[in-house]
């Protein structure tokens, strides 16, 4: 197993690079990475409308949620494949493919995410910013958002794992991404097929259970900090 | 100053106000109170519109408050309400807590907001905690921002929904008498309380609510000393127990 | 492009793509059946008195969940078959070894995730429950089985049909190990036809529509069995 790694850990880590196209556990890090950071406002934006007083905005929005939550992700990845062309009426590359799908699908969930996090605030909050005068944009800029914000860090950093185990299914587009990638040494290899499947279950292991330490550690922090502030 | 006429309300089925006439004048100081469900804190509520009415009117300063074209913000900045819970902001600081509002709806420049804050914060006696963060303060100081925040706005008319009754009891004195001293410059207050001792001492008028509706409404002295309907009768001799503080 | 539904209402498309439909829920019947047994079996190790069982069962629920389906799938489709002695692989490769990899590898999945929700549903029981139990005189088992796991199940069956909704969308990734389920049966159909829109409408309505049913059911069980406490 050791020369395996030895001979193939660069590409395993960034594909082709700077010789084809950029690939492997750094294709992967920074798809996930780009994905949560893309569907971030849209999450805010679903999850706002979500909790709106209007129908006409709450229920599409609604719907839309249902739609994609009772969709799998990879069902999603193939409506960007064949439709993005069409749409945008040049060929989309992987990448983007994989990005729009992406942000997409996260961006539901984060909006279910962001809901939580709103609707776990005191209803006095609202209330009294409103009877400031502050109208509705406003309490939620000043307000809401920033305590809601701060309450949901936990769990957006468990959808950036989630996101990370998601960019995956990029293998069934031909995105060069890490699974991709070790498949492709297995075909080379040909006879170490446990190995190189070990070290890449091994690889995901180690960088998504790092984050979920974090994830509960970042939780740990904020229950201490409120409890500290509450017993001053 | 404000008018209510006929005002209705219910929750689903349940009338929870039931014909509500009332005048109140500038300048006057109104206790609100009443056994628990009597429609004290929704009466006051619908004063600002964070509760809705089914029918009737609410004229304040000659205006409707449900009028078409109302710009509902602009409208509560005027008012200065008080809530039981205080609903201060945790993430920002004192000083920032009665900033926002002005800073960003009356246009005050950081200085000048900062200066009247600082004003309202040292009348309340809290203006060497301008830097601390709700969280570091106890209730009774927490609330007494609150009210230093409705007032950083300059409203004319002050609202205030069962302000002490989240307090621990040696925290309810502090704010009532900040309560005082804003009654005695003359501030039009609207005070849904249990404070009977508050009441007798500074409440212009009385009004006592049972099951949605005004039943009496008389001066301290004539509410206290001589009740006329058989329920206020009630009502105060229920608080009377041996235990309640003498008033 | 013209939407046209006959093509997938009848005819040669129809049949590939119902097979497809059949397949992937015969995966979902499959694994749930092999998996709750193994979800309880690793929820009660994570619970029992036993440190070295406690410590296994952690590992292989962290192990499982910190590696995504697809990775898995591959392992068992690529990887594990090497680990075998070639006897069994034989039988293996001349069999149907994609359905055979693809139930190991989402029945493994899935009992990780519900092993939890039934962790999770057994420590909601109050504690005295079991306190009467063991004063009774039952042991570790006989408190599980007798007093516990009855009154838990009923708590986790709406997050266990949560975890069936997602063992459903998880059959897609099947497909990639040659499963001839329904995403598999899309592609084929586009490929054959390049009508993708048809196919895919078809694909999606299908998940759409069990997602649908398993939501409702698990309405109608929290309406029929709601959480009753003492």
């Amino acid at each position: 197993m050791l020369d395996l790694i030895h001979d193939y850990w660069l590409y395993f880590l960034i594909g082709q690079y700077p010789n084809g196209p950029f690939g492997g556990l750094g294709l992967t890090l920074v798809l996930a990475t780009s994905g949560l950071l893309l569907s971030l406002p849209l999450g805010l934006i679903f999850g706002i409308a979500r909790i709106s007083p209007f129908r006409i905005i709450r229920w599409p929005i609604t719907a839309l949620v249902y739609l994609v939550r009772g969709t799998p992700l990879l069902m999603v990845i193939f409506w960007a494949y064949f439709f993005l062309p069409s749409i945008t009426g040049h060929k989309t590359d992987q990448i983007t493919t994989m990005l729009t799908a992406l942000v997409i699908f996260d961006g539901v969930y984060l909006a279910e995410i962001v809901r939580a996090g709103i609707l776990g605030l005191p209803k006095g909050q609202l209330e009294c910013a409103r009877s400031l005068g502050l109208g509705y944009f406003e309490a939620m800029r000043f307000i809401i958002l920033p305590q809601a914000l701060r309450s949901m860090l936990p769990s957006l950093v468990n959808q950036f794992i989630s996101t990370i185990k998601e960019t995956s299914l990029g293998y069934i587009i031909g995105l060069t991404e890490v699974s991709f990638i070790a498949s492709q040494i297995n075909t080379q290899v040909l006879t170490k097929s446990t190995q190189v499947y070990f070290i890449l279950g091994l690889t995901y292991f180690v960088l998504c259970f790092s984050l979920s330490r974090f994830a509960y550690w970042l939780e740990k922090a904020l229950q201490r900090t409120r409890s500290q502030k509450a017993a001053a | 100053m404000i008018q209510l006429d006929k005002v209705n309300k219910w929750y689903g089925d349940y009338h929870a106000l039931v014909d509500v006439t009332e005048t109140i004048n500038k300048g006057e100081v109104v206790v609100v109170c009443g056994p628990s469900g009597s429609g004290k804190s929704t009466l006051i509520r619908t004063l600002n519109r964070l509760e809705p009415i089914q029918s009737g009117q609410i004229t304040i300063n000659g205006q409707d408050i449900h009028r078409r074209g109302l710009d509902l913000n602009e409208f509560r900045s005027h008012i200065g309400f008080v809530f039981q819970q205080f609903n201060l902001f945790p993430h920002l600081n004192v000083l920032e807590n009665c900033i926002l509002a002005p800073a960003r709806l009356r246009g005050l420049k950081p200085a000048e907001a900062k200066a009247r804050s600082l004003a309202l914060l040292e009348r309340v006696g809290l203006a060497h905690k301008a830097t601390a963060f709700p969280s570091e303060l106890s209730g009774g100081q927490q609330q007494r921002v609150a009210i230093a925040r409705a007032l950083a706005m300059e409203p004319p008319l002050m609202l205030f929904d069962e302000p002490t009754s989240a307090l621990d009891p040696e925290m309810v004195g502090e704010v009532l008498l900040v309560m005082r001293d804003l009654a005695r410059d003359g501030m039009t207050m609207i005070c849904v309380t249990h404070e009977m001792g508050f009441a007798r001492e500074v409440a212009d008028r009385i009004l006592f609510m049972d099951a949605g509706q005004v039943l009496e409404r008389a001066t301290p002295d004539d509410f206290f000393n001589r009740p006329q309907s058989p329920r206020a009768q009630k009502f105060l001799s229920d608080i009377r127990t041996p235990f309640a503080v003498e008033f | 492009m013209q939407f046209d539904l006959s093509l997938i209402l009848s005819g040669k498309y129809h049949d590939w793509l119902l097979s497809g439909l059949g397949v992937s829920l015969a995966l979902t019947g499959i694994t749930l059946l092999l998996a709750l047994p193994l979800a309880i079996a690793i929820a009660l190790c994570r619970l029992a008195p036993i440190k070295p069982l406690n410590w296994l069962a952690l590992a292989y629920v962290e192990t499982i969940r910190n590696i995504p389906l697809l990775a898995h799938l591959l392992f068992w489709y690529f990887g594990a078959p090497e680990l075998l002695p070639d006897n069994i692989k034989e039988w293996l490769y001349s069999g149907n070894i994609e359905a055979i990899s693809a139930v190991a590898g989402l029945t493994f999945y899935t009992a990780a995730y519900m092993s939890e929700d039934i962790r999770s549903g057994i420590r909601g029981i109050p504690v005295q429950q079991i306190e009467a139990a063991r004063a009774i005189g039952f042991g570790f088992m006989a408190t599980m089985r007798l007093v516990i796991l009855p009154q838990a199940l009923r708590i986790t069956i709406p997050p266990l049909i949560s975890q069936t909704l997602n063992l459903w969308k998880n059959t897609s990734i099947a497909t990639v190990i040659g499963v001839a389920e329904l995403m598999y049966q899309a592609q084929k159909v586009e490929t054959d036809s390049f009508r993708s829109t048809e196919a895919f409408a078809f694909a999606t309505a299908s998940y759409l529509g069990v997602s649908l049913v398993i939501t409702l059911l698990a309405a109608l069980y929290h309406h029929r069995y709601p959480v009753r406490n003492v």
